[in-house]
């Protein structure tokens, strides 16, 4: 047991610094310090500068663009990118379609889309959700009648993220109306150009518009369109829903996060000083640390355990990581609106792009009320304390 | 980074935890406990046939020269069977004083007959009002001749009325709370002018209240500088904190297991109680909190190898804050859990919480180091 870094891994973690250091876009930088939200260009521009090192995909397999790193080298670079900050690359493509398209798709269909998700030449979205399916998802209802060459998609996803510029969309579709919940489900790719398709926008508390309704009426896909078997599509969802909860815990995006409250508590003063400086604050400052050192920690021992629970299957205790990284996101967005105290007030509307020239501090709530989706989403924490419940404890 | 234990790591847990499985069930530990003095020699000596009480100590000095992993694997598997013979005491505190600051020659007089398992010890350090402050110190050591007089109050005492020597916090100078000034002593507990008042402590332990009333000692029984010993005491107890924290993560483990046990075998309502999705997130809180729990016991387990001592003791008090935390949760509601019977003093799950809690409130509770991590400006 050694707890420290190796030589080789601190080497690599300076490299990785350095070069986050010296190719993260000024104004992107500055956007993620402020909390405020980046454009279609910022990501896409983004991932293509780590494309173009090679590490826009560092975890898939090397056969397919990936790096071979080792679980503790991606660790490394995914709390320095956070910590940079830099903006992770979107989950939708690199970490969710991505590695379902490597695992259970064919020849084509990989050689066909694999490199244009490194690269973002298609920009990718979820289609998993329904009204009336959300931790109940294998009770959906959008329907994929096969018809010749096509299927005929009918049907409702919902909460799905920036399908406003979405070119693709990845869908779990029912296939055999007739077979049992889990198993007459298709996993089934869908071009968002297609017709049929309308995309509603959802704003949500925080005022802004990430997450959309995406309505299909008789969209037309090709039948090459399916991943893997047909009626096998749960499969495929629940190894994507595994590969979601490892990146989950968010430990840099946690500690750069402590860090800026630490340089605002610092200058904005009450009663005279600095709110750094008041007692009960500090001590609860202190606390999240804490808790974070500790999920660090956890995190790094499922790292470390990668690969000894059988391929693609997740560590039941990466639910641990799910659970205490969305509290402790959510316990620093509620620090940060008390160092703001009355100035979290002020609401300014923002459309994409216009928010430029917005002062910050607008920012703080909106981020508070944001946040409240970490513990609700990817699996809500009360279903994470399911998979404990069941897949550790044996209850 | 490598989280796995070693072979001879492997090895020592194997034989530690196979002892304990075949000589330690909760009846035969209240047969120990009722043994003179509140613990069992066979088992002592068994302990140290196994090598178990030599561990940390130097190969120069008979020992296996065995790290901060290998205490950690032992307080584990202690806090797991609730042993109540005095390891920390001995091993932990007393040979950690003598390894860090014994001279060869008080290295030769004590650190054999711990191995071989003769003579325990004790560290009498808390005083009336010193509470957690670990330099707070009112009993006076003073010059006479070579050697030292000693005069003074201390509590709790954890195996105080059955060690063999008692090693004692004691001022050569200053007042009460200077960090300069304070001294360590080796001292016979059969000195004249010592007097112990033993009693059990509501884990099943022994301690005892001891006074010191011009107990002469030599020159040659201070450890370390005796008007500057705070570093070596910080040092020391900052070791038992994190075999504590070790121990603390073996009882919640039980405690945990024991719970979810229980839940599956107990019946209510015609199905098995853990089958109530209230009880089943209880549960599942508890595996969180003791997760968390051995991350931060394995990271004060590396802090204690850290050179910066400031370093060490944030993380070592930022460890004692998050074992804290999770063993008055883990404790408590394996209590809630088991219901009725969890309140009787014949099932062994309210025996965990017990000496969980007392751990608690040893060398500093979660308040205390809370308060020290946050004066030292965090942790991230």
């Amino acid at each position: 047991m050694d707890l420290s870094f190796s030589k080789e891994e601190i080497a690599f973690r300076d490299e990785v610094r350095t070069f986050f250091k010296e190719s993260v876009p000024a104004s992107t930088r500055q956007k993620m310090e402020e909390g405020r939200h980046l454009s279609k260009d910022d990501l896409v521009n983004w991932q293509r500068i780590l494309n173009k090192k090679g590490w826009a995909v560092s975890h898939w397999p090397k056969e397919y663009g990936g790096t071979g790193w080792t679980p503790a080298q991606q660790y490394i670079f995914n709390e320095e990118m956070q910590m940079a900050p830099a903006p992770s690359p979107l989950p939708f493509g690199v970490s969710m379609v991505g590695p379902v398209i490597y695992t259970f798709a064919n020849d084509a269909q990989k050689k066909y889309f694999l490199p244009r998700i490194a690269n973002i030449d298609d920009w990718w979205c979820q289609g998993f959700s329904e009204p009336g399916s959300g931790s109940d998802l294998a009770s959906l209802k959008t329907t994929a009648k096969k018809k010749g060459d096509v299927y005929i998609v009918n049907g409702q996803k919902t909460w799905t993220t920036l399908a406003q510029y979405a070119d693709w969309i990845f869908c779990l579709c029912r296939t055999d109306p007739t077979a049992k919940k889990q198993s007459g489900i298709s996993f089934i790719l869908i071009d968002m150009k297609s017709r049929g398709i309308t995309v509603r926008p959802i704003q949500t508390i925080d005022g802004s518009h990430e997450v959309n309704e995406v309505f299909f009426d008789d969209v037309e896909v090709p039948v090459t369109n399916l991943v893997g078997e047909e009626n096998k599509g749960w499969d495929y969802a629940k190894f994507l829903l595994g590969n979601e909860r490892t990146g989950i815990a968010r430990v840099g995006v946690s500690k750069e996060r402590i860090r800026r409250i630490k340089e605002l508590a610092g200058k904005i003063e009450s009663g005279g000083k600095p709110v750094l400086q008041d007692q009960r604050f500090r001590e609860k400052l202190a606390s999240v640390e804490i808790e974070l050192k500790a999920l660090e920690l956890t995190q790094l021992r499922v790292v470390a355990n990668e690969g000894k629970h059988g391929k693609g299957k997740p560590d039941p205790a990466s639910s641990i990581l799910k659970i205490k990284g969305s509290e402790i996101q959510q316990a620093t967005t509620e620090l940060m609106m008390e160092v703001i105290g009355p100035f979290a007030a002020p609401y300014e509307t923002h459309g994409e792009g216009s928010n430029e020239e917005m002062d910050w501090t607008s920012q703080i709530a909106p981020s508070y009320f944001n946040n409240r989706k970490v513990s609700i989403y990817g699996g809500s924490n009360e279903i994470q304390r399911n998979i404990i419940t069941k897949a550790v404890l044996g209850l | 980074m490598d989280f796995d234990l070693s072979e001879e790591q492997r090895l020592l847990k194997d034989s530690v935890d196979g002892f304990l499985a075949s000589s330690y069930d909760f009846d035969q530990r209240k047969k120990y406990a009722a043994e003179k003095g509140g613990w069992s020699k066979g088992v002592w000596n068994k302990l140290a046939e196994q090598g178990l009480l030599g561990l940390p100590f130097s190969e120069d000095d008979g020992g296996f020269g065995a790290g901060a992993i290998e205490t950690m694997i032992v307080m584990e598997a202690l806090g797991k069977a609730l042993v109540v013979e005095p390891y920390l005491a001995t091993v932990v505190l007393g040979g950690g004083f003598l390894r860090h600051g014994g001279s060869a020659a008080q290295k030769a007089a004590h650190i054999p007959a711990i191995i071989d398992g003769s003579k325990t010890l004790a560290f009498a350090q808390l005083e009336k009002n010193s509470r957690y402050d670990l330099g707070d110190v009112s009993t006076t050591a003073k010059k006479k001749g070579a050697g030292w007089v000693i005069d003074g109050e201390k509590f709790v005492v954890l195996n105080g009325a059955a060690a063999d020597t008692l090693i004692v916090t004691a001022r050569a100078k200053g007042s009460a709370r200077d960090r300069s000034g304070v001294g360590l002593f080796l001292v016979p507990s059969n000195a004249k002018g010592v007097s112990i008042k033993d009693y059990p402590t509501q884990d099943l332990l022994h301690a005892a209240d001891i006074t010191f009333s011009g107990v002469e000692v030599g020159a040659d029984a201070a450890i370390g500088d005796p008007e500057n010993a705070l570093p070596l005491i910080e040092r020391v107890v900052d070791e038992a904190r994190i075999a504590m924290c070790a121990e603390a993560v073996g009882a919640m483990d039980e405690s945990l297991k024991s719970t979810v046990e229980y839940l599956k075998t107990r019946t209510q309502f015609g199905v098995a109680i853990g089958s109530f999705q209230v009880l089943q997130h209880r549960a599942a809180d508890m595996f969180v909190a003791v997760e968390q729990a051995r991350s931060m016991s394995m990271f004060a387990t590396m802090a204690s190898d850290f050179k910066d001592a400031k370093e060490r003791a944030n993380a070592v008090a930022a460890a004692k804050v998050q074992i804290g935390k999770s063993l008055k949760f883990v404790g408590q509601q394996s209590i809630q859990l088991h219901g009725g019977i969890g309140m009787t003093m014949e099932a062994k799950i309210g025996h965990y919480f017990k000496r969980l809690t007392m751990i608690e409130n040893t060398f500093g509770d979660t308040d205390y180091h809370l308060n020290r991590v946050t004066e030292a400006g965090g942790l991230i």
